[in-house]
């Protein structure tokens, strides 16, 4: 096993972690703040033996990951917020052919062209299907470029567990930021995991069909028996890390970027004598909501932040609906927050002050 | 005594069974190219059907191939992913006008100038066929249709789209024809240029087109026969028949 402390930038980590994971088909369109992935795996994929295409459009590249999807292939795409909404026709068809694929959303801000800075305006779709009709992606949020390398191998392994695309939601922040990382794995991907079901001509054996139209009368019904049994299963992939939460009598509730920058805050906060922890959902969907009901169960106060004008924020309440609601504090796409941001708000909601900044309660 | 003799049979690859097309309707005509073409040329086996969406979604129930389904438009693109990720499989897809022509315009274009080892079965009828009859790419000036119901205007509407002619420009397309199968002779002709397009995949040249004109009863409300007629009479003075691109004769 390779094991190599190196210093990269968060879409690098992931493209290695695509490259470790046995990736064997990416395909993408350039867009900020991601293209240092595609610029990363035109030559290390391609190198290794695998197929890069620069596609014309994200909307070819969605279709062209699959068809390798349907061949069984490890196969990618990576893009940014813009590029994404292109892509959901293709990803809806991928849910509803049960296509095992990876795609990258190193999101920016939106709506429309918005910018090319951090944020966290995708969660609704990342979270929520994102094109059309009943279905799910399994999503990852990593907050670290460590992360991001880790759960680039996971979603690989992921998808073909569960025969569905799953998403990596970053930000700009995680996609540019250099840190320190430790890859552990050496190229390759587990043997037949596919074999029972791609296509590879019929050769002898009963034709396959890989598709998502289900026109006689019952026959979407009982499709979406086996989806909705499938994303039932995927909750026990659930996970999410809490800090300091055992005592605390506030939880701060952020993801990816965000929870990274909160962590900051609760430290200053707790050297201040302050009883603040942070609960971090690593999968976005499923949603760790059990772990959050639990945490509200004890009587704990919430506050949740992201970047972005509240879509979070709704999954919270939703899970701790019973025992408490959440604050929210909404850090506007197009602002890059520091950590002695949250604090006054989070100061005022402990000690049952006004709030002076904008954290919006139902 | 009466002798029962099997004079005419159809390939394995091509499933016994009633096709849902309308009569007249040339699917299936092309369809059984299609299946005779991969059987000729040992393709069974090995070849992966990437379907569209119109009335030839379910090739997949005519044919027994291993096949994958593509969203409207993009099977060039689905293709491609196929191909590149099966280079040793044959790999095809079948696609209508509104699928290729409109939606998918930009996939084919891009996949042919990457000269993509995949053979392109395109099958203009001049209508958006199963929606019911709409103004296509394809539709001719002056063809009423229930989008355009005084007849397309080239003025608002612009004028038909040469798909044959037009990926013969590419460098990366290695076969380019336009055919028809509303007589033996056409269909002769059919088969010989979409086995042409099959071989320049087997041969790793390119992309391999054939566009195929193809009769619409329903929506042109013709009779069968009318409609076959249609095809010879109507459409071939602005989609000539021919071969565009045939890189053995450059």
């Amino acid at each position: 096993m390779r094991t190599k402390r190196i210093l990269v930038k968060g879409n690098e980590a992931i493209a290695m972690g695509a490259m470790d994971a046995g990736c064997e088909c990416y395909f993408a369109y350039p867009i900020t703040p991601q293209t240092d992935i595609p610029e990363y795996l035109s030559t290390a994929l391609v190198e290794a033996g695998g197929e890069f295409i620069q596609a014309e459009s994200e909307v070819a590249a969605a279709n062209m990951l699959l068809g390798a999807a349907a061949c069984g292939k490890r196969a990618m795409t990576s893009s940014s917020s813009p590029g994404i909404s292109l892509m959901q026709e293709a990803i809806s068809y991928m849910a509803g052919s049960d296509l095992p694929t990876v795609i990258v959303n190193i999101s920016r801000g939106g709506p429309g062209l918005g910018n090319i800075d951090p944020s966290q305006g995708d969660y609704y779709q990342a979270t929520r299907g994102g094109g059309h009709g009943d279905y799910r992606t399994m999503v990852l949020a990593p907050s670290t470029c460590q992360e991001a390398y880790d759960l680039t191998i996971e979603a690989f392994d992921l998808a073909f567990a569960y025969r569905n695309p799953v998403l990596i939601l970053g930000d700009a922040i995680l996609g540019q930021m250099k840190e320190p990382i430790q890859t552990w794995k050496t190229r390759g991907r587990p043997a037949g995991e596919a074999e029972s079901w791609s296509l590879s001509g019929a050769n002898g054996r009963d034709p396959r069909l890989l598709k998502s139209l289900y026109l006689s009368e019952g026959a979407l019904a009982g499709h979406h028996t086996h989806l909705v049994s499938k994303y039932e299963q995927m909750h026990s992939e659930v996970r999410g890390e809490e800090v300091l939460t055992h005592d605390a009598q506030l939880v701060v509730v952020a993801y990816g970027s965000i929870a990274r920058i909160a962590k900051n805050t609760i430290r200053t906060l707790r050297a201040e004598g302050y009883r603040v922890g942070l609960f971090r959902p690593v999968t976005l969907f499923p949603y760790p909501a059990l772990a959050l009901a639990e945490l509200a169960a004890q009587g704990k106060k919430f506050i949740t932040i992201e970047h972005n004008t509240g879509q979070m924020v709704d999954d919270v309440r939703l899970a701790i609906r019973r025992h408490a609601d959440s604050a929210f504090l909404p850090v506007y796409p197009g602002v890059l927050p520091k950590p002695e941001d949250f604090e006054t708000p989070i100061r005022q909601l402990m000690e049952n002050e006004p709030q002076t900044e904008e954290v919006r309660h139902v | 005594m009466y002798k029962e003799e099997l004079a005419f049979s159809a390939p394995d690859v091509i499933v016994d069974t009633p096709m849902h097309f309308c009569p007249g309707c040339h699917h299936g005509t092309i369809h059984r190219l299609v299946g005779e073409c991969l059987t000729d040329l040992g393709l069974v086996d090995s070849t992966i059907c990437v379907g569209s969406v119109g009335c030839s979604v379910f090739i997949y129930n005519y044919l027994r191939l291993d096949a994958v389904e593509s969203p409207h438009g993009r099977a060039a693109a689905v293709a491609t992913g196929v191909k590149r990720a099966r280079p040793e499989n044959f790999v095809f897809t079948y696609q209508g006008d509104g699928d290729l022509a409109a939606i998918g315009l930009s996939e084919i274009i891009y996949a042919a100038n990457r000269g993509e080892r995949i053979s392109v079965v395109f099958v203009n009828n001049t209508v958006y066929g199963m929606t019911g009859g709409q103004m296509a790419p394809t539709t001719m000036v002056g063809q009423k249709t229930t989008t355009c119901a005084g007849g397309r205007c080239q003025e608002r509407d612009g004028a038909p789209l040469k798909m044959a002619e037009m990926l013969a420009s590419l460098e990366g397309t290695a076969f380019s024809a336009r055919v028809s199968v509303d007589s033996i002779v056409h269909l002769k002709k059919a088969k010989k240029a979409l086995r042409k397009a099959f071989e320049v995949q087997m041969q790793g040249r390119g992309l391999g087109f054939v566009e195929f004109l193809s009769a619409c009863p329903t929506n042109w409300h013709m009779t069968p026969l009318q409609a076959n007629e249609r095809v010879s009479q109507g459409l071939t003075s602005y989609f000539p028949l021919g071969n565009f691109k045939d890189t053995d004769l450059e």
